[in-house]
């Protein structure tokens, strides 16, 4: 049961006749399989989102199309491909044209080295993690051609917002991960499962786990919150200042792209955080290791994504200033210390002891950083200059 | 030569002639990002993993953005209409022809040329990972603190402007 998708795979492949042919088969078939399991599991979340979405401000959400509005995708993507694609007439039209896909093609690449389930990643490059954010690295250039080729200044703002804050929270973003590939001792993603894989007692050997796991989780959550532009990050396209941002002159499916390749990368973000913290495919109970492996990485994925949802559900939208500040002045000092507290627990003894220190050592940083920018806030009536 | 390096070799050089020959600034950025691109996938086509992988990283993440953003905050005007070939355009292809056949002279002289292939490369991360922490790490170190000095260098002069008051 655990490996019915390799053997399955196996199966059609063996059926071509061997040498290049297979090879082809065999990539073409983990191509389809990764394109179909997440645009599907795209078209589920938007309908959760709004669902839960609705929950948390108190109405419906989409209740019409099918029962429970579940076939509500549906109804979005037909409506998406029957529209008319309007291009405004001084835009750059080629460059117009290629922004979606330069986003949705480099999101779907660095699903590729993502494991889910066991031997179930579809490449297992010895620099897997590096070929992640490598291919990250396309999304924002997918931006700005967005936000230039629109000729509008609400796209070219939201271009620069977009860009600014992708550039800062890739550090650290990166620096989080890095935590993990020092102890891992490796850059691929299915040796990092590996290492997290067996049990003390009940409780997994999941990085999440460990003081410096821990912090390293939540920065590379909020990180990558802010990499794919989620709530409370999404000022590149915030609606009431700048109307949509570097989306505003995309309709039809044009825009749709947009919205899958934002969606994969929040899926492929996620994937990396279950990779790297949360054990991959691996269950949280010895008990429970009959369940499939795959089944444990779509269900930690669901939660993440549950969890995406509700923080967009309960926090207020950034302001620049506080945008940067919390980039430059918290998290990557946090990550440095998160940084160091990892090489403290690989060369020092395991046991309570240790695990003691480098909770102090995260921890400890943590209050003084906090009470500190608290307290160079100066925090006053705010006065307005022209609407009082 | 396989057809992958027939591709991005096509691929790289096409995108590197875009880059001199289109008119509008921003295009010419955007090729050159194809060109980063182009010569990643050689580095991987030669099984050099890691530079590969950090050339995307390195140029089309970061060197291809910080290009394009120079672009944006300097100049406002539209792209000029008139040929990109400019009057000196007879000047710059001899010395390009010069320059060219000097550097062709100086290769095909060279001793590397006569020396034997080495065999099938195949170093892994974890070996450049290893050379760096051991046998290079005073080169690391090195580069390492010339770029926090940048760092702070390029935040200080980004600084100064608030202080007249």
């Amino acid at each position: 049961m655990d490996q019915i998708f390799v053997n399955l795979k196996d199966w059609l492949v063996a059926l071509f006749p061997a040498g290049r042919q297979q090879e082809l088969v065999s990539a073409l078939i983990s191509v389809a399989a990764l394109i179909g399991t997440f645009a599907g599991l795209f078209a589920l979340t938007t309908v959760l989102e709004r669902k839960g979405l609705g929950r948390i401000q108190n109405r419906y959400g989409p209740n019409r199309v099918g029962p429970y509005g579940i076939l509500q995708p549906m109804a979005d993507g037909l409506k998406a491909l029957t529209k008319e694609d309007v291009v405004p007439r001084s835009a750059d039209q080629v460059v117009h044209f290629l922004a979606p896909l330069v986003l949705v093609a480099p999101v779907f690449l660095a699903l590729a080295v993502v494991p889910m389930g066991r031997n179930m990643a579809a490449v297992d490059f010895d620099a897997g993690i590096l070929f992640f954010f490598a291919v990250g690295a396309a999304t924002e250039l997918s931006v700005f051609m967005a936000g230039w080729s629109s000729r509008n200044k609400y796209s070219l703002l939201g271009a620069m917002r977009a860009i600014a804050q992708m550039i800062s929270y890739e550090v650290p973003l990166i620096l989080s991960s890095l935590a993990v590939i020092m102890i891992a001792g490796s850059l691929s993603a299915v040796t990092i499962v590996e290492k997290q894989a067996g049990y003390s007692g009940l409780i997994p050997h999941w990085f999440v786990l460990t003081p410096w796991g821990f912090a390293g989780f939540i920065l590379f959550m909020i990180a990558a919150a802010a990499e794919s532009n989620r709530s409370p990050f999404d000022l590149p396209e915030g609606e009431s200042e700048i109307i949509a941002g570097y989306y505003i002159e995309y309709s039809g499916f044009k825009f749709a792209l947009f919205f899958l390749g934002e969606y994969i990368g929040l899926f492929a973000a996620s994937g990396l955080a279950i990779t790297l913290f949360l054990g991959g495919w691996n269950a949280p109970f010895p008990f429970l290791t009959w369940i499939p492996s795959y089944v444990w990485f779509f269900g930690k994925l669901l939660a993440l994504i549950a969890v995406f949802i509700w923080v967009r559900g309960t926090l207020p939208r950034l302001r620049m200033d506080q945008l940067m500040n919390f980039a430059w002045k918290f998290m990557l000092p946090m990550a440095l210390i998160n940084l160091l507290t990892a090489g403290v627990w690989h060369f020092t003894p395991p046991g309570l002891a240790r695990w003691i220190i480098c909770a102090l050592l995260v921890f400890g940083p943590y209050v003084a950083l906090g009470r500190t920018l608290f307290e160079s806030k100066k925090l006053a009536k705010r006065t307005y200059s022209y609407a009082e | 030569m396989s057809a992958t390096f027939v591709m991005l070799a096509v691929l790289t050089v096409v995108s590197a002639v875009a880059v001199m020959l289109l008119r509008n600034l921003v295009h010419c950025a955007l090729a050159l990002a194809v060109t980063f691109a182009g010569l990643a996938g050689i580095y991987l086509q030669l099984n050099a993993q890691f530079v590969g992988f950090a050339q995307l990283l390195v140029y089309v993440g970061a060197v291809a953005i910080l290009i394009v953003f120079a672009i944006l905050l300097t100049r406002g005007r539209e792209p000029p209409l008139q040929s990109v070939f400019s009057g000196s355009a007879i000047v710059g292809f001899g010395i390009a022809i010069v320059v060219f056949a000097v550097l062709a002279t100086m290769t095909l002289s060279s001793r590397a040329l006569g020396m034997e292939k080495p065999g099938e490369a195949n170093a892994s991360v974890a070996q450049i990972g290893e050379q760096l922490m051991t046998r290079y790490i005073l080169p690391l170190e090195v580069a390492g603190l010339l770029l926090t000095v940048a760092l702070i260098g390029a935040v200080i002069i980004a600084m100064r402007d608030k202080e007249p008051e």
